[in-house]
């Protein structure tokens, strides 16, 4: 436990590097997220879209 | 020479076609390349003798920071591209690229702003390096912006190129800065023509990390340009049919 806390304090630079790699796994995460989301916005205009069609 | 890859290049419909086969590659040669990387790069890469663990955020800052100018550039050729052969899939490329290349920019400054902090004492200085890179994120967000502001597609299509292709001049200037001026930034850490200065183990990971970081840029690339081409084609018989299979 104590090799792990050690690991994770980074000789004091922890917070330095933990916060860099947080932002940008969330930012590389949000950059898929955000085309996955407008394509799916589309196929659900789609869908509706369709379906007004239809009737 | 053939130039039929260059007209089938301009077809909407081959694109969609070719990127949706591409895409799981390119998905998942990034996710194992920045797993491996960012794990050798935390974990196993020995630290550095002057600034210690900090230097570790070198494995994001470095590759978001090239992907950031590579994007650029990137921009200012389709630009060329769509104003001289009216490419119409330049454009879709130009104006999805460039929120990738503003959040690449932003990564770069957040992360060597956080890196500073323990090596320089400060979190931002105006030092060239730092002050070009600023002036590219400020570039996006005028292409971005440009880009909505103008309703009609040819126009803002027109409009953003030019900008794209102005703009490209800040690029030398970002590599060049470190020698140019005398400023705190380190210098380059690659260069082409020489070995790099580190051991393997610790630029191995660095190698990942750049062509794992290049690798999403491409997966979100295609990903934005595959739903901005259904948007546009959505009139055509193939878009309506590749709908058809996604509903």
């Amino acid at each position: 436990m104590n090799a792990v806390s050690e690991f994770l304090a980074m000789g004091g630079h922890g917070a330095f590097v933990w916060s860099s790699y947080a932002i940008t796994l969330v930012v590389l995460s949000l950059n898929v997220l955000q085309p996955w989301l407008a394509r799916r916005r589309l196929v659900n205009e789609e869908a509706r879209r369709r379906r007004r069609e239809m009737t | 020479m053939n130039w039929s890859f260059f007209h089938k290049l301009g077809s909407p419909k081959w694109f969609f076609e070719i990127s949706g086969r591409w895409l799981p590659w390119f998905t998942a040669a990034g996710v194992l390349l920045l797993l491996v990387g960012s794990v050798w790069g935390l974990f196993f890469a020995p630290q550095d003798y002057q600034q210690g663990n900090s230097f570790r955020i070198i494995y994001i800052h470095v590759p978001a920071a090239f992907v950031a100018q590579s994007c650029y550039i990137m921009l200012a050729v389709a630009g060329i591209v769509g104003l001289v052969w009216r490419m119409k899939l330049a454009h879709v490329a130009l104006k999805c690229a460039a929120p990738i290349g503003a959040w690449m920019t932003f990564i770069a400054l957040v992360t060597g702003a956080i890196w500073g902090k323990p090596t320089w004492g400060t979190y931002w200085v105006w030092d060239a390096r730092l002050t070009s890179m600023l002036i590219l994120l400020f570039l996006y967000f005028g292409i971005i912006a440009l880009g909505q502001a103008i309703s009609n597609r040819e126009t803002s299509a027109k409009a953003t190129a030019v900008l794209a292709i102005v703009g490209v001049v800040n690029i030398p200037i970002i590599k060049y800065s470190v020698d140019w001026w005398n400023t705190l930034h380190q210098p380059a850490t690659f260069k082409i023509t020489e070995k790099p200065a580190m051991p393997v183990e610790m630029w191995l990971p660095l190698l990942l990390m750049v062509l794992g970081f290049y690798a999403l840029f491409t997966v979100s690339l295609l990903m934005r340009m595959r739903v901005e081409i259904l948007r546009r084609e959505n009139r055509t018989r193939w878009a309506r049919e590749a709908m058809e299979k996604m509903l």
